[in-house]
């Protein structure tokens, strides 16, 4: 018998796991259907899903609807806040899967871009109950729309040296704070607003680049040196210690073949030579996390990288001062943010400066590559001397 | 029956009872860790302990079966726990170095393969595509199968200069986060959304929707029906609108999915991380490539030729972007044979930060553009 799938099909050769077997695994025949219409017809046949969710949330279900209805109807995504540095238990997932089999199409998505854990396919009636199911074992929804969307982190000090802050402590802080859980439940931000946290400035997480606040780990003193160990680097012919000295980024090093030198003054802690020797190099111990504002893709005036906004800040459980201030951030950005427009933008749009000012924050030079170049700026009341009428 | 209001707002799982023992012991205690091999790692804890982490590769979608049989694997090899990736890898925590040989073995039954560590291409990131959305203009996870059993190898093994990281959007909502990566594919319409008035009408906030597009394309226009009556909707204006799909995201009456346009760009050079020259963009390397489904071979071999042109000039540790800055952009498209056309300069936000200030043109492009 001729296969229904012929396209999909192709999609099933080579060496990398196919995404089409696990399709067919699952007995979600509706999409494999509606997924081979979409490679012959060459465009998709989902479109909007309209308003779903479970009660006491407006959001973390996304509607999911095809325009063919004959094929599938509603099959909507259900995203689940992943628990901190994407650890699982094999218990806790097993019992996800065996409600998921039971309520939805059996397909699993480890992870959505911004980390959650997502299911997709499920009838708009068994929404309800499959969530009550899964809150008693402890699975909550994430966030979706314009608000406090699921955060995510690195591994940190779970298993990795590199780790300056404690990035899983920091993740489910926020993300069992009730403020935080109620901005996420029940939108009512101009936009989605994204927070990740990478515990050293290699940024595993992707922060720069997607979140609107990125907390990362860096350290104040000098980074720690164990010169046996460079040497045994050197020695092994796995490192060339004088390439790495010729590529740090401000010439902050320097190596004689027997003593390696770091000038920490000089150093910005772009994480280069620790990548390439862990077992001889460490981050110092005074440490704490570099605050960066306004990163996000595409958007009305291109993508935004996100910047520095507090160089240092120490970071203790419970973590109310990073609180305070990603609030006050989320205060002025709620209060002048258009629809759709990210923090970043809002930043832009309305000057650097006054936000900083409305904020309270001080400028500082490591906030710039270099000083404005032009002279259009405004004065704040009270900066000049006004004639009385 | 819905949940009482205090039985909400409740948060993830707690991460201290997913933690696998070995790595709770040594919470923060971690001295150095090392490659041992594509995919296997050995971390070195201060109190002598040693953990070994054997990473993964998933396609984008798994079945509930698969994710039983990794439960299977990791309460046969590492206590009962495993985690995932930024990129979406799977990792098996071990803290017995026996088990890392059967463990391998047992996901290659499974067909996984074990790499995406050190000098490889890693997990290609990629958004649901055709798989389970409405927007894309073309099929991440499909583009993502394609390339990656192409680049298997690279994978596998280390044979590149450095990390090569790839990311797959299907639109430009970028759910696929490809604009700071080193390779990026980045599906894009290019014909304005067709309004649908009776949607528009009947499903749609209007006025939000000329706030959000970007180039103030979008007006509202009145329609006056056969029977009398008006209905409110909008009109697009085709000179000013680019195409981005932000009006779709809001409204289900302007769809932009076209059979006969869509396809896909091509991105370079992006990088994420602060290492040397800290984190940069992507830049446009190919403007639109048609989707050939199912197996795309002209984007795949485009790829390819970037990665070939790359890996055999890169120096060591250098990402595809520093390789570019030190070769120069017109030597990029003179090896790679892409074509510089009048897309490759930003006109969008006319972006004069990237214009050549100055007169500092190489000796050899001054004799080729001459």
């Amino acid at each position: 018998m001729a296969s229904e799938t012929p396209l999909l099909d192709e999609l099933e050769k080579g060496p990398w796991p196919s995404l089409v077997s696990e399709i067919k695994k699952t007995g979600y025949t509706g999409l494999l259907k509606l997924y081979e219409l979409n490679y012959q017809d060459k465009m998709t046949h989902w479109t909007h899903g309209g308003m779903v969710g479970v009660p006491g949330y407006d959001a973390g279900v996304i509607g999911r609807v095809s325009d063919r209805r004959d094929i599938l109807a509603d099959a909507h995504t259900i995203r689940f806040i992943q628990p901190a540095g994407w650890f699982y238990s094999t218990k806790k997932l097993r019992k996800l899967v065996e409600l998921w089999n039971k309520y939805g199409s059996g397909l699993m998505n480890f992870h959505g871009a911004t980390g959650d854990l997502q299911v997709v396919g499920i009838p708009t009636e068994n929404i309800e109950p499959f969530f009550d199911e899964a809150a008693k074992e402890h699975w909550d929804i994430g966030g979706s729309a314009g608000d406090f969307r699921t955060a995510s982190n690195c591994i940190g000090p779970a298993r990795c040296e590199m780790a300056c802050i404690d990035t899983n402590d920091i993740y489910h802080t926020l993300m069992t704070d009730p403020d935080i859980l109620n901005d996420m439940h029940r939108p009512r931000f101009p936009y989605k607003f994204k927070v990740k946290i990478s515990g050293c400035p290699t940024d595993c997480v992707a922060g720069v680049p997607r979140a609107d606040f990125v907390i990362m780990g860096t350290w104040r003193d000098d980074i720690k040196i164990d010169q046996e160990e460079v040497r045994n680097y050197a020695k092994s012919g796995k490192v060339d210690v004088d390439y790495i000295v010729q590529n740090c980024p401000t010439k902050a090093m320097s190596w004689d073949g027997n003593e390696l030198k770091i000038n920490n003054d000089e150093c910005v802690r772009c994480m280069y030579c620790l990548q390439k020797m862990p077992k001889a190099l460490s981050p110092g111990d005074d440490r704490g996390a570099t605050i960066l504002v306004g990163g996000r893709a595409r958007g009305r005036y291109g993508a935004f990288l996100a910047w520095t906004l507090i160089p240092f800040m120490k970071l203790e459980p419970p973590y109310t001062e990073l609180k305070e201030l990603m609030y006050k951030l989320l205060d002025w950005w709620d209060e002048n943010g258009r629809a759709k427009e990210r923090i970043g933008e809002t930043i832009y749009r309305i000057g650097a400066g006054k936000f900083l000012h409305e904020v309270g924050l001080d400028p500082l030079p490591t906030m710039v590559k270099a000083p404005r170049n032009n002279p259009f700026w405004f004065y704040f009341p009270g900066e000049v001397q006004v004639d009385e009428e | 029956m819905a949940l009482s209001f205090d039985e909400l707002d409740f948060g993830p799982p707690d991460y201290r009872e997913m933690l696998p023992p070995v790595l709770e012991r040594n919470y923060g205690k971690w001295k150095y860790h090392e490659e041992i091999e594509p995919g296997v790692y050995k971390h070195v804890s201060e109190t002598g302990e040693e953990v070994y982490t054997v990473r993964a590769g998933q396609p984008k979608f798994i079945a509930s079966e698969t994710v039983l049989k990794l439960c299977d694997l990791a309460d046969k090899y590492a206590n009962g726990y495993l985690r995932f990736t930024s990129r979406h890898s799977i990792e098996f925590i071990l803290d017995n170095k026996d088990n890392i040989e059967p463990l391998k073995k047992d996901l290659a039954e499974m067909g996984l393969p074990v790499g995406g560590t050190g000098r490889t291409v890693r997990s290609i990131v990629a958004c649901t595509g055709w798989v389970h959305c409405h927007t894309p203009a073309t099929d991440s996870p499909g583009l993502q199968k394609a390339l990656m059993d192409e680049l298997y190898d690279y994978f596998v093994s280390e044979k590149l200069p450095t990390r090569l990281t790839i990311a797959v959007s299907g639109c430009l909502n970028m759910c696929g986060a490809v604009h700071c990566s080193d390779i990026a594919i980045l599906g894009v319409h290019r014909r304005p959304p067709k309004v649908i008035d009776e949607v528009v009408s009947k499903a749609c906030e209007i006025p939000s929707m000329i706030a959000a597009c970007p180039t103030y394309a979008i007006k509202p226009k009145m329609i006056k029906k056969e029977d009398g009556t008006t209905i409110r909707s909008i009109s697009i204006d085709g000179e000013k609108c680019m195409y981005c799909g932000i009006c779709y995201g809001l409204c289900p009456g302007t769809p932009l999915a076209d059979p006969k346009n869509d396809g896909v760009s091509i991105w370079v050079g992006g990088k994420i991380s602060n290492t040397r020259g800290g984190p940069a963009f992507s830049r446009l390397a190919v403007p639109f490539i048609p989707n050939n489904p199912p197996r795309w071979p002209e984007v795949v071999e485009t790829v390819k030729k970037i990665i070939d042109a790359w890996a055999s000039d890169a120096k060591p540790d250098e990402r595809m972007g520093e390789w570019i800055e030190r070769i120069g952009w017109a030597e990029f498209f003179e090896r790679t044979g892409l074509e510089f056309t009048h897309k490759h300069i930003d006109d969008y936000i006319f972006n004069i930060r990237d214009m050549n200030a100055g007169a500092r043109v190489r000796g050899k492009e001054l004799k080729k553009f001459s």
